[in-house]
C-alpha cells in the first residue's frame, strides 16, 4: 500500500476549474516532481495537500488514515486541520521567512510552541536546531536576520524550518523560481542530501534536469489533470502524450 | 529636560511679549488686572497644571483608544459585523470631534430629563443619571476615546491587511494556532508598518486635546485664556504653545526611537 494517497482532488475558485480530479501516490522515502506549465495547478494541488486550500472533492490518505475527505469537509474542525498540516511541511516559492526572527529565532519557533508543554523536548529543541541548520550549511549565519541574506541562503533557512519540525512528507513550490540562476545550485543540492537521505518529498519544479536526476517519480500535470506519470527515463525520453512531447521541447 | 531648555529660551521673547501687549491692552481699555500682575513664574506654574490636565487627556485616551482601536480593526475585518462596523467609523470620523464633545458631555443629561418628564425608568437611564454626576473630564475621555479609536483602527487595519498572505501561511504551514500566527507572526510587522502613521495620529492628539476646554475642561488652552479674561494679558496664551511644541518634540525623539529600534525588521 502506498504511504500517501492522493485519490480524485478536485478544487475550483468560483467558477474557475482549476483540478479536475488528481490521483496519485507515493511510497515512503520516495521523492516525486510535478511538472508542468504555469496554471495547470500544480501549486494549488500542493496547496490541497497542506490544507492551504479546502479541496472541492477527494480524499488525502497517509499511511493508511485519511487525512481529508472532501465529501465531509464542512464537519472538518481547525483544530483537526492543524493537527494533520504538521505532517506535511511546505517549502515556498517565495522563502516566507518572519523577518523579525534570526534564522535560529525562525527554525525554532513552531517546534517551541508545539513542545511547550514539554520540557524534555525544550531543552534539546536548541542543539537539534542548530544541527538541522548546520545540515542545510547555514551554521555560521544562526544570528543573522532574514533580510542580510541572500535568497539562496533564505530558501536553505525556509528548509531548515521545515524539517525542524520533522515532516512524514516535505513539500516544495518551486523553490528555486525566486532566485538567480547562481543561486538556484545550493537549494538544490540541499534537496538532494535530503533524498539521499530518503526524507519523502513532493517537488513543483521548472528544474527539468533537477527533477530527472532526483526524482524517483514524475508527474506531468496540464489544466488542472495528471497527464502522464512514471518513472523520470520513461517520461522523458519517451513521453506517450503530445502534450507532454510539447512541453518538453519548449524546456529542454 | 527639553522641556526646561524651550522654556528658558522662549523667556525672553515671552518677556517682550508681556509687556507689548499688556501695553496694549492697558492701552485700549481700562481693563486692569485685579489681583496681583502675574510674574513669568507664577504663569509658568498655572499653566503647568493646565498641561497636566491635557497629559492626562491625552495619556487616558491613548491607553484606552489603542486596544479599543484594535478591536475596531478586527471587527472592521470580520465577516458579519464588518458593515455595522464601518459605518460606526465613517460617522465617527465623518463629523468633528468638537460636536462629538458637546454630544456626549450635554447628551445625558438631556435624556435623564427626558425620563424625568415621561417618568421612564430603567437601568439605561440609572447609567446615564450615574454618568451625568461625573466630571467633564470622563466626558472628554470618552469623546476622545471613541474618537481616536476609530482613526487607530483604519491604521491598523491598514496596517494588518498590509502583511503579505505568504506570512500567515508560513505560520499556518508550522501548525501554529490562529492566534500564535497574530501575535508571534504578523504583530510585530504590523507595528512597524503603523509606527509613522501612528506618531502623526498621536501628535495630533496632543493638539486636539485642546478641544475639551468647551466642556470645561481646565485644560492648558483654558487657562491660557483665562489670563486674558482676568489680568487682561495675552501672552500666557501664546506662551502656552512652548508647552505644546516642547511634549510633540518629546513624542517626535521617542517615535524616532521606536522606527530604529525596530529597523532590523525587513519586511
Amino acid at each position: 500500500m502506498a504511504y500517501l494517497e492522493i485519490t480524485g482532488i478536485e478544487k475550483s475558485f468560483g467558477h474557475n476549474k482549476v483540478l479536475k480530479g488528481i490521483d496519485f501516490s507515493l511510497d515512503k522515502g520516495q521523492t516525486v516532481s510535478i511538472i508542468g506549465s504555469s496554471g495547470s495547478g500544480k501549486t494549488t494541488l500542493l496547496r490541497c495537500i497542506n490544507f492551504l486550500e479546502k479541496p472541492n472533492l477527494g480524499t488525502v490518505k497517509l499511511d493508511g488514515s485519511i487525512l481529508f475527505d472532501g465529501s465531509q469537509k464542512k464537519n472538518i474542525k481547525e483544530k483537526i486541520i492543524r493537527r494533520n498540516r504538521l505532517h506535511f511541511g511546505l517549502v515556498f516559492q517565495s522563502f516566507n521567512l518572519f523577518p523579525q526572527y534570526t534564522v535560529l529565532e525562525n527554525v525554532m519557533l513552531a517546534p517551541k510552541l508545539l513542545f511547550k508543554d514539554n520540557p524534555e523536548k525544550i531543552k534539546t529543541l536548541r542543539g537539534e536546531c542548530e544541527a538541522i541548520i548546520e545540515n542545510v550549511g547555514l551554521i555560521e549565519k544562526l544570528n543573522f536576520y532574514p533580510s542580510q541574506l541572500s535568497g539562496g541562503q533564505q530558501q536553505r533557512v525556509a528548509i531548515a524550518r521545515a524539517l525542524a519540525l520533522d515532516p512524514e512528507i516535505l513539500c516544495f513550490d518551486e523553490p528555486t523560481s525566486a532566485l538567480d540562476p547562481e543561486l538556484t545550485g545550493e537549494v538544490l543540492r540541499v534537496i538532494r542530501d535530503l533524498r539521499d537521505k530518503r526524507i519523502t518529498m513532493i517537488i513543483v519544479t521548472h528544474e527539468m534536469n533537477f527533477a530527472r536526476e532526483v526524482s524517483d517519480k514524475v508527474i506531468f500535470m496540464d489544466d488542472g489533470r495528471v497527464v502522464e506519470q512514471g518513472s523520470p527515463e520513461k517520461l522523458f525520453t519517451e513521453p506517450k502524450t503530445q502534450r507532454l512531447k510539447e512541453f518538453l521541447g519548449a524546456m529542454l | 529636560m527639553i522641556i526646561l531648555v524651550i522654556s528658558v529660551t522662549s523667556f525672553a521673547v515671552c518677556g517682550q511679549g508681556q509687556t507689548k501687549s499688556t501695553m496694549k491692552i492697558i492701552n485700549n481699555s481700562a481693563k486692569v488686572a485685579e489681583d496681583d500682575s502675574p510674574t513669568f513664574v507664577s504663569v509658568t506654574v498655572k499653566l503647568a497644571e493646565g498641561f497636566l490636565r491635557t497629559l492626562e487627556l491625552f495619556g487616558l485616551t491613548l491607553l484606552f483608544a489603542i486596544p479599543l482601536g484594535l478591536i475596531f480593526s478586527l471587527l472592521s475585518m470580520t465577516k458579519g459585523v464588518k458593515y455595522i462596523m464601518r459605518v460606526f467609523i465613517w460617522i465617527i470620523r465623518g463629523t468633528p470631534l468638537m460636536l462629538q464633545l458637546i454630544i456626549i458631555y450635554y447628551g445625558p443629561g438631556l435624556i435623564v430629563k427626558w425620563a424625568e418628564r415621561n417618568e421612564v425608568s430603567n437601568f439605561m437611564i440609572d447609567f446615564l443619571g450615574k454618568l451625568n454626576s461625573m466630571g467633564a473630564m470622563t466626558f472628554a475621555v470618552i469623546a476622545f476615546v471613541i474618537n481616536y479609536s476609530c482613526y487607530f483602527s483604519e491604521i491598523f487595519r491598514g496596517g494588518i491587511e498590509s502583511i503579505p498572505q505568504g506570512q500567515k501561511e508560513a505560520g499556518q504551514v508550522l501548525g501554529l494556532t490562529k492566534s500564535q500566527i497574530f501575535f508571534r507572526i504578523t504583530l510585530i510587522q504590523v507595528v512597524k508598518r503603523i509606527v509613522p502613521p501612528m506618531s502623526n495620529e498621536i501628535i495630533t492628539l496632543v493638539k486636539d486635546t485642546s478641544l475639551a476646554r468647551i466642556i470645561t475642561v481646565y485644560e492648558i488652552i483654558f487657562l491660557g485664556q483665562k489670563f486674558i479674561k482676568l489680568n487682561g494679558i495675552i501672552w500666557p496664551l501664546f506662551y502656552t504653545g512652548v508647552f505644546y511644541l516642547a511634549f510633540s518634540g518629546l513624542l517626535t525623539l521617542i517615535f524616532g526611537f521606536i522606527e530604529k529600534k525596530l529597523d532590523y525588521i525587513k519586511c
